[in-house]
C-alpha cells in the first residue's frame, strides 16, 4: 500500500517519472484525449470554413421559419405553413406511432410463433421454423421492398378496392377501415369506462396482495370483470343515442373518404417491421422457454395442471427472466429499423429530417438533433425495460 | 437396480414380447403421434395442411408459369458486379479464384465447419455458372466460374491429405482480401477502376468483408478501453459505443456519405463507396466491442491474477493471457455480427450506392422490366437467404467445435 500513497520506500531510489504507473496512466489519458480532440477540432475547423464559403452559419433559428413542404401523414395538425421545428415533431410522432404499434404487434406474434416452435404438433412446429428462418435470414429492407413495391402497390386502384368483411377496403393507397367516432352522450360513457377500469385495477392490486397473504377477496376476478365491462355496458344501454359509432369509409371514384386510413407506405413499414422483429422475438421466447428446466414442467403436470396452465402459471413467469433483456434489444432494433421508412417514403423522423436538412442548409445541426432524439428514445426504452426486468427477475436472498 | 426396472411384475414368466400395436408404428403411428394426437391437434393440422397446399400451389404456378425470370438472367452481369467495366470483369473472376483456393485449403485442413463453407462456395459458384450459361455473359465466363468451383474441390482434396499449418491459412485469408482489393482497384499497369464503379453482389461482399476486417482492431481496442482503469479512456470508449449503438445505421451512413465531405478539406475527395465502408466500419466496431467485452468478462479473474503473480505487465496480460481466451469465445457472436452486417449492406441503397438491391431497383426502372418487381426482389431475398443461412449453419458447427459454453 505504500506505493499507492506515493511515498518512496526507505532505502529505495526514487522511481523515475517514466516508470511511475500513475504518471504513465495520466500521460496516456492526456495523449488519447488530446488526439481525439485534435481530430475533432480539425474536422470542425474544416466544417466552419466550408460553411463560411457557402455563407452558412450555425443558427437554430431555422427551427422557427416556415417549412413550406407537405407531409403526407401526420398524427397532429400540420400544414406547409408550419415551422421546421413543427415538421420535425410531426416526423418524430410518426416514428413513435410505428415503433409503438410495431413493438406491441411484434411481441404478440413473436410470442405465438415462439410457443408454436415448441409445439408437439409437427406441422405447427415446422411452419413456425420456416417462418423464423425465412424472415431472419433475409434483409429487412428487401422485405420492405417486396411488401411495398410487389404487394401494396400491386393492389387494385381505388375504384376496384378489395372489400373485406366489416367495411375494410384494400387498395393501392393503403388500408381503409371504420373509425370509432364519439357520439353525443360519449362523455358519460367514457366516464363509466374510466370508473370501471379504476375499480377493476384497485380490486386486482388489493386482491392479489390479500391473496398472497392468504385472505383472498371472494370472486375478485368476477367483480373486477363486472366493473370493467358491466358499468360501461350499463351506460351504453341507458344512453339516449349510441355513445360511440363506427364511421365507415366511403368509396368514391378516385378516393376514399372518412374512416380510418393506413397508407400503403405505413402499412408496408409496420407489417415489415412486425414480421421481421417477430421472427427474432420468437427465437428469444423459445430460448427462454427452453431455459426453464423440464422438471418444472413435469412437476406442474404431476399436480394436475393442464397444458395451457402449465405454460401460463409455471413456464412463462420463469422464462420471462431470461426473455426480457434480449427482448429489450429487439425493441430497440425495431425502433431504429423504423428509419428504413425513408426507402419507401413514409414520413418518419429521419425522412422528414433529410428534407429539412436539404432545405435549410443546416444538415449538421439537423442530423445531430435527429441522432439525439433516437438516443433519447433508446435510453427511455432501456430504462422502462430495466424497470420491468426488476419486477420479473429472480429475487435471490 | 437394473433388475427392478427391467422386470415387469405383470408379465407372467415366459410370456412372449409383443411388438407395439399397429397404430403406434410406422407412418400411421408417426401421423397419430405428431399430427393427430388430440382432436384440437387434428383440426389445426388439417387447416394448416390446406393453407400450405394453397400457398405452395399458387407459388409454384407463379414461379413456373407466369414469372418472368428473364429479368435475372438478362441482367445477370449487373446483379453480380454492377457497373464494373465488362472488359475488366476477368479481374473479379480472378480474385474469386484466390478466395476459392484459400477456402478450399481451409476446408481440407480444418474439416468440420470449414467444409460447410467450401460446399456452399462450390454450390454457389456452380449455380452462378449455370445462370451465366443462360445469360448474355456466355459460356466462357460460365466455364471460368465453374473452374473456380472445381479448383476449390481440388485444393480441398489435396490439403486434406497434407494439412497446412494454421498460420498459413490466416495469412492466406488476409492476402486474399488484399489481393482482391488490389486486383479490383487496379493500378501499376492495369487500368484503375474506382470503387464507385463497383456494384452488385461484388459490392455487397466488399462492403461486408472490408468493414468486418477493419472494425476488428477498432472493436477490440474499444472493448479494452471500456474496461480500462483510466477514467478518460473508459469514458471516451463508452460514449462512442453507446452513441453508435443508440442511433440507426441509416443515420450513420447519411453522416458518412453526405455530411463527411463538409468536414473534410475541399481538395480531399474520397469515393462514396469508401466513405460508406468507413461508416459501416465504425458502426460494426461498436457492436463488435460489446461482443468482445462479453468475452473479456468471461475470462476467469484467476487468469489475470496468476499472470500478475508471475510478473507480466498489463499489456502482456492482455496480449498473451486475456485476449486469446476472450476472442476465441466471441467467434460465434462475431459470425452472427457478420451475418447481420451482410444483410445491413442493403441499407447503402438509401445513400444511392448500387449494391445488389440498388442494382435491382435500377433494373426495375428499365421500361422492359417494369412489372417484374416480385421476381427481382424474390431473387435478391433468395441470394441473401442462402448466404445467411449457410453461414449460420457453419457457425453452429463452429460453436460445437470450439466447445463454447462447455469448456
Amino acid at each position: 500500500m505504500t506505493e499507492a500513497t506515493g511515498r518512496p520506500h526507505p532505502g529505495h531510489a526514487r522511481v523515475p517519472p517514466w516508470r511511475d504507473t500513475r504518471v504513465r496512466a495520466l500521460a496516456l489519458q492526456v495523449l488519447v484525449v488530446g488526439g481525439v480532440l485534435l481530430v475533432l477540432g480539425a474536422l470542425l475547423a474544416n466544417l466552419l470554413t466550408e460553411m463560411g464559403e457557402r455563407r452558412l452559419t450555425f443558427d437554430l433559428g431555422f427551427l422557427r421559419t416556415t417549412a413550406g413542404f407537405e407531409i403526407g401523414e401526420h398524427v397532429i395538425e400540420y400544414s406547409p405553413r408550419d415551422s421546421y421545428g413543427h415538421a420535425l415533431l410531426v416526423g418524430a410522432l410518426n416514428t413513435l406511432l410505428v415503433a409503438v404499434l410495431g413493438v406491441i404487434l411484434a411481441t404478440i406474434l413473436g410470442l405465438i410463433v415462439g410457443v408454436a416452435r415448441l409445439s408437439g404438433n409437427w406441422l405447427v412446429n415446422r411452419v413456425a421454423f420456416v417462418y423464423v428462418e425465412l424472415f431472419r435470414n433475409t434483409p429487412l429492407l428487401v422485405q420492405l421492398f417486396i411488401l411495398y413495391f410487389a404487394v401494396f402497390l400491386q393492389l387494385p386502384p381505388v375504384r376496384d378496392s378489395i372489400t373485406l368483411p366489416g367495411s375494410v377496403y384494400l387498395n393501392q393507397r393503403g388500408v381503409f377501415m371504420p373509425r370509432p367516432v364519439t357520439g353525443e352522450s360519449a362523455d358519460a360513457f367514457l366516464l363509466a369506462l374510466g370508473v370501471g377500469a379504476v375499480i377493476a385495477l384497485v380490486l386486482w392490486v388489493v386482491g392479489s396482495r390479500r391473496a398472497a397473504a392468504g385472505r383472498p377477496i371472494p370472486h375478485a376476478t368476477l367483480l373486477g370483470l363486472l366493473a370493467l365491462v358491466g358499468l360501461p355496458a350499463l351506460a351504453w344501454l341507458i344512453a339516449p343515442t349510441a355513445p360511440i359509432v363506427l364511421e365507415d369509409p366511403v368509396v368514391g371514384r378516385f378516393n376514399i373518404t372518412g374512416g380510418l386510413t393506413f397508407s400503403s407506405a405505413f402499412s408496408a413499414l409496420l407489417l415489415g417491421l412486425v414480421l421481421y422483429t417477430a421472427a427474432f422475438i420468437a427465437e428469444v421466447v423459445r430460448g427462454g422457454i427452453q431455459a426453464v428446466s423440464t422438471g418444472q414442467r413435469e412437476a406442474a403436470r404431476a399436480i394436475g395442471l393442464r397444458d395451457g396452465q402449465v405454460l401460463r402459471l409455471v413456464v412463462l413467469p420463469q422464462a420471462l427472466r431470461v426473455i426480457v433483456p434480449p427482448l429489450t434489444s429487439q425493441y430497440l432494433n425495431l425502433a431504429k429499423n423504423s428509419s428504413l421508412a425513408i426507402a419507401i417514403g413514409y414520413p418518419d423522423l429521419f425522412n422528414v429530417s433529410t428534407t429539412v436538412a436539404n432545405q435549410t442548409g443546416q444538415p449538421v445541426a439537423v442530423i445531430a438533433f435527429v441522432m439525439l432524439i433516437y438516443l433519447i428514445m433508446s435510453l427511455v426504452t432501456s430504462l422502462v425495460m430495466n424497470l420491468y426486468n426488476r419486477t420479473v427477475r429472480l429475487r435471490e436472498r | 437396480m437394473t433388475d427392478v426396472l427391467s422386470t415387469r411384475p405383470m408379465d407372467p414368466p415366459g410370456a412372449p414380447r409383443l411388438p407395439p400395436p399397429r397404430e403406434e408404428r410406422g407412418i400411421v403411428g408417426w401421423l397419430r403421434h405428431n399430427l393427430f394426437r388430440t382432436w384440437r391437434d387434428s383440426i389445426v393440422s388439417v387447416v394448416l395442411l390446406v393453407i400450405i397446399g394453397l400457398v405452395v400451389v399458387q407459388l409454384l404456378e407463379w414461379a413456373l408459369l407466369s414469372a418472368r425470370w428473364g429479368v435475372i438472367t438478362q441482367n445477370l452481369r449487373l446483379f453480380l458486379i454492377g457497373l464494373y467495366p465488362a472488359d475488366e470483369a476477368w479481374r473479379v473472376w480472378l480474385s474469386l479464384t484466390v478466395v476459392s483456393v484459400v477456402a478450399g485449403a481451409q476446408a481440407g485442413t480444418r474439416g468440420g465447419y470449414s467444409r460447410t463453407i467450401a460446399v456452399w462456395l462450390i454450390a454457389g459458384q456452380l449455380t452462378v455458372a449455370i445462370l451465366a450459361l443462360l445469360s448474355p455473359m456466355g459460356p466462357l465466363v460460365a466455364a471460368a466460374i465453374a473452374a473456380n468451383a472445381g479448383l476449390t474441390l481440388v485444393v480441398q482434396l489435396a490439403t486434406a491429405k497434407r494439412p497446412l499449418p494454421g498460420r498459413v491459412l490466416t495469412i492466406g485469408w488476409l492476402v486474399s482480401l488484399v489481393a482482391t482489393l488490389v486486383l479490383l482497384h487496379g493500378g501499376a499497369g492495369i487500368p484503375v477502376v474506382r470503387p464507385d464503379a463497383w456494384g452488385g453482389l461484388l459490392l455487397t461482399f466488399m462492403l461486408a468483408s472490408v468493414s468486418i476486417v477493419l472494425s476488428f482492431p477498432l472493436g477490440v481496442a474499444l472493448a479494452l478501453g471500456r474496461r480500462s482503469r483510466l477514467p478518460a479512456i473508459r469514458l471516451l470508449a463508452t460514449a462512442f459505443i453507446e452513441i453508435v449503438r443508440g442511433v440507426p445505421l441509416v443515420s450513420i451512413l447519411y453522416l458518412s456519405s453526405i455530411l463527411l465531405p463538409l468536414f473534410l478539406p475541399g481538395d480531399l475527395r474520397i469515393d462514396q463507396v469508401v466513405r460508406a465502408m468507413g461508416g459501416m466500419t465504425l458502426f460494426t466496431a461498436a457492436y463488435l466491442a460489446e461482443n468482445v467485452r462479453g468475452g473479456l468478462q468471461a475470462v476467469p479473474r484467476g487468469q489475470v491474477e496468476a499472470a500478475q503473480a508471475i510478473g507480466l505487465s498489463g499489456v502482456q496480460i492482455d496480449r498473451f493471457i486475456v485476449l486469446p481466451q476472450a476472442l476465441r469465445m466471441t467467434i460465434p457472436a462475431n459470425v452472427g455480427l457478420f451475418i447481420s452486417l451482410l444483410k445491413d449492406t442493403t441499407l447503402v441503397v438509401i445513400v444511392s450506392l448500387l449494391e445488389i438491391l440498388g442494382i435491382g431497383r435500377a433494373v426495375l426502372a428499365q421500361a422492359e422490366w417494369l412489372g417484374a418487381s416480385f421476381e427481382v426482389y424474390a431473387f435478391i431475398a433468395i441470394v441473401f437467404f442462402v448466404l445467411s443461412y449457410s453461414m449460420a449453419h457453419a457457425s453452429y458447427r463452429l460453436e460445437a467445435a470450439l466447445g463454447v459454453g462447455r469448456r
